[in-house]
């Protein structure tokens, strides 16, 4: 039978593109020929401000790249500068940071899940996930009060020690969320629909998602047993008892299971930092400190410079953030503004393996592999 | 009494106004023009309880999912939001009413009134209770069959008048799924059909009252169970709901082959998918669950208790629909047309010929 090819333009305004991205679709019938990926609608030139602003101005920048989970976007940023100017973190403020940061790997988790359900049309678990993300971002709120962006991890430690009454309020948010998890996968994991959509859709290879440089959940879903939590143990990583999740299947599935998996550690993790966390300053006060100001009540750590020059040199840092690695490029010529900040995010990494994935399948998978991606816009476009 | 017709008549002769009122018309001939006047009252009474149900359904199925996630649904308008489907006419009516410029005028107009009449039809052989029937039609299962499926057509108007690609393809998938699914619902129908040989709505519902061993109603579904689930699953695909919902699968085709409506036109689909629900629920209760039958309470007349029970089992329905539709996700297209072909119109098949053999081997 003769027929013709279709062209569809998905986005950059369509409902399962989580933001602004643009899907151009030469279609046969439902069967996808060719998908190309349109970028950059939501570019604000973040690396650009880098260059035109003071070290400590770029930070709430990071902020806004992943806007689901920004305390390593924080962090990534702040280890760059500390290693470019060897400062001294105290141990109590790296336990804050991996304990922020395994909190939002949770959060970050939950929306992705739950995004993906929606998008496969059950609407329930967004509604469940965003119940619990409530209680974490109420942690964060409690934390240095903001909810999503956060400019809370300073070079030289964190901005403020845990306030009164976060570690109980921690532990029973732990707690209720091993519950609930438990609930998620009894609502998702066996659903006969559910393993319809998401098995052997969108199946990339341990090879190919290599050569296309993914990282995170996206490549260990393929089997690849790659984290930098325990690859290069940054932080505290080292100390700590946990494992990296991979699967070998590399489709849908696998990627959502891997996410399940890590919201599990994430737990393990969290659970230790609390035990194990040790009673110290939050800030350095090393090479970069200056006294403290008077009248200024300790536990507010306001001594860490507004303006200061690393010495020139480049640095590279990368860290495995909930959606895959992230890495700050900065380079310094010792004046008070990087010379040029470059931010290798994951979710654009991982968007460029999307193309290849889902060619023959149909627009419903379409959606499912791109679910199971997890990619934040204000990431991809930075 | 057979129907709302007599219903009325024996009413107001009760009231011992009918010979009162025929002989105002009598002298000038012209009795048909009662009738005609019964008639439209019927009518008007069914349209109406068609809206208020509908209205009642959107707030319903809202309270319904909210209950599931944990949340409060609409509580502003009115006593627990009660009120949140006026609010919601009132708000369609003051859409702009926008046609694509380069949209077909005439067939985009007309198609979501084509959309709602069906749905309204399908409520004229239903028995809501004793006597509480528009019209006993004798081929009434038929007719509700033949009236569901018509459906498709105003859905294909619809997403072909609109220009639209998202609306072609959602026009393309609902009118798949539509003809792939009349198939095993009418097949499941039919079992209930040899057994009381009468395709007439009043006739299955009658065949089912009464119990096995006092107990156990006799209704259809404790002898065909297969084809209550087959029906059920039809059904809900036929409906267009989670996980079937294809034509209007919001993630990938933004809103299927409604895409380009607003305002009226749209609350047009909103009203014949609601409707459509509690049809199509209604006739799942007639065939298989006994329609209007149940334990008859004395003193209470049976028109009252039958429409109650009516009307308990049919929510029932609606709501295992809306409690499905918040527990799984959709499914793809393929893999429902591939169920529907490969596994439904084969079951449907053989469960009609067990049963051909089990009524004619005299088991059942």
């Amino acid at each position: 039978m003769q027929t013709d090819e279709l062209l569809i333009n998905m986005g950059p305004v369509h409902p399962s593109t989580h933001g602004v991205l643009r899907f151009k679709l030469r279609m046969d019938g439902e069967i996808i020929k060719d998908c190309q990926l349109v970028l950059g609608y939501l570019h604000r030139g973040t690396e650009k401000l880098g260059e035109m602003k003071t070290y400590q101005q770029v930070l709430p920048y990071t902020d806004r790249l992943d806007y689901i989970s920004a305390f390593p976007n924080n962090y990534c940023y702040v280890k760059a500068i500390e290693e470019l100017a060897g400062i001294e973190v105290p141990l109590r403020a790296e336990y804050i940071r991996v304990l922020v940061m395994e909190l939002n790997r949770i959060v970050n988790h939950i929306v992705s899940i739950g995004s993906l359900l929606m998008d496969l049309g059950a609407a329930t678990m967004i509604m469940w996930g965003f119940r619990e993300r409530e209680k974490a971002l109420q942690l964060f709120e409690m934390l240095c009060g903001a909810r999503m962006t956060f400019n809370y991890i300073k070079p030289g430690g964190v901005r403020e020690d845990l306030p009164e009454g976060f570690i109980p309020k921690l532990n029973e948010f732990l707690e209720e969320m091993e519950m609930r998890i438990k609930d998620y996968e009894q609502l998702i994991n066996s659903n006969e629909i559910f393993l319809m959509r998401m098995n052997g859709i969108g199946v990339i290879s341990a090879k190919d998602a290599i050569n296309h440089g993914l990282t995170g959940p996206t490549l260990r879903g393929s089997g690849v047993n790659h984290d930098l939590r325990k690859l290069e143990p940054y932080s505290i990583y080292h100390d700590l008892d946990f494992k990296a999740c991979s699967r070998p299947e590399g489709d849908s599935y696998a990627r959502y299971m891997v996410r399940i998996d890590e919201m599990w550690e994430s737990l393990h993790i969290l659970r230790q930092v609390v035990d194990t966390m040790p009673e110290a300053k939050v800030i350095s006060t090393s090479k970069y400190g200056v006294a403290p100001m008077t009248g200024v009540p300790s536990t507010v750590s306001t001594y860490f410079p507004r303006i200061f020059t690393p010495p020139a040199g480049e640095v590279y840092t990368r860290i495995e953030a909930p959606k895959g690695e992230l890495g700050f490029y900065i380079a310094s010529d010792g004046s008070t503004k990087p010379y040029r900040v470059k931010i290798r995010s994951p979710s654009f990494c991982n968007l460029t393996a999307l193309s290849g994935m889902v060619k023959g399948l149909k627009i419903p998978d379409l959606i499912a592999a791109f679910g199971t991606m997890d990619i934040v816009l204000g990431d991809v476009d930075r | 009494m057979t129907n709302a017709y007599e219903l009325i008549i024996n009413i107001l002769t009760a009231l011992g106004v009918y010979d009162m009122i025929l002989d105002m018309f009598k002298p000038s001939g012209t009795e048909f023009v009662l009738k005609l006047i019964i008639v439209v009252i019927e009518l008007a009474v069914l349209f109406a309880f068609v809206l208020v149900t509908v209205m009642f359904l959107t707030w319903m199925e809202r309270k319904v999912v909210a209950m599931v996630q944990s949340r409060y649904g609409p509580m502003v308008t009115g006593p627990r939001g009660l009120l949140q489907p006026v609010m919601d006419g009132v708000k369609l009516i003051g859409k702009e009413d926008i046609v694509p410029a380069k949209a077909d005028k005439f067939v985009f107009n007309l198609a979501p009134y084509l959309a709602f009449v069906p749905a309204l039809l399908v409520f004229i052989p239903l028995p809501f209770g004793e006597s509480l029937i528009i019209s006993d039609l004798r081929v009434g299962l038929l007719y509700i069959i033949a009236i569901s499926a018509l459906t498709p057509i105003s859905i294909l108007l619809a997403g072909w008048a609109s220009n639209n690609k998202y609306t072609l393809m959602g026009a393309m998938r609902a009118v798949a799924q539509d003809i792939s699914y009349t198939i095993p619902l009418a097949l499941a129908a039919i079992t209930v059909v040899m057994f009381t040989g009468s395709l007439s709505t009043v006739d299955i519902v009658s065949a089912q009252s009464g119990t096995w061993f006092g107990i156990i109603p006799k209704w259809f579904i404790f002898i065909q169970p297969l084809g209550f689930l087959l029906f059920l699953i039809a059904s809900i695909a036929e409906m267009g709901r989670i996980p079937f919902d294809f034509q209007e699968s919001e993630s990938e085709l933004v809103a299927g082959f409604f895409t380009e409506y607003s305002g009226m036109k749209f609350a047009m689909y909103f009203l014949a998918e609601y409707a459509h629900l509690f049809a199509v629920s209604g006739i799942l209760v007639t065939i298989f669950l006994g329609g209007w039958n149940g334990p008859v309470l004395p003193g209470i007349p049976v028109v009252i208790t039958s429409l109650v029970y009516f009307l308990l089992k049919t929510y029932a329905v609606v709501f295992f629909a809306m409690w499905l539709r918040d527990t799984v996700p959709r499914m793809r297209i393929d893999q429902l047309l591939n169920i529907g072909w490969k596994i439904m119109i084969p079951l449907a098949l053989l469960n009609l010929l067990v049963t051909g053999f089990l009524i004619t081997a005299g088991v059942i």
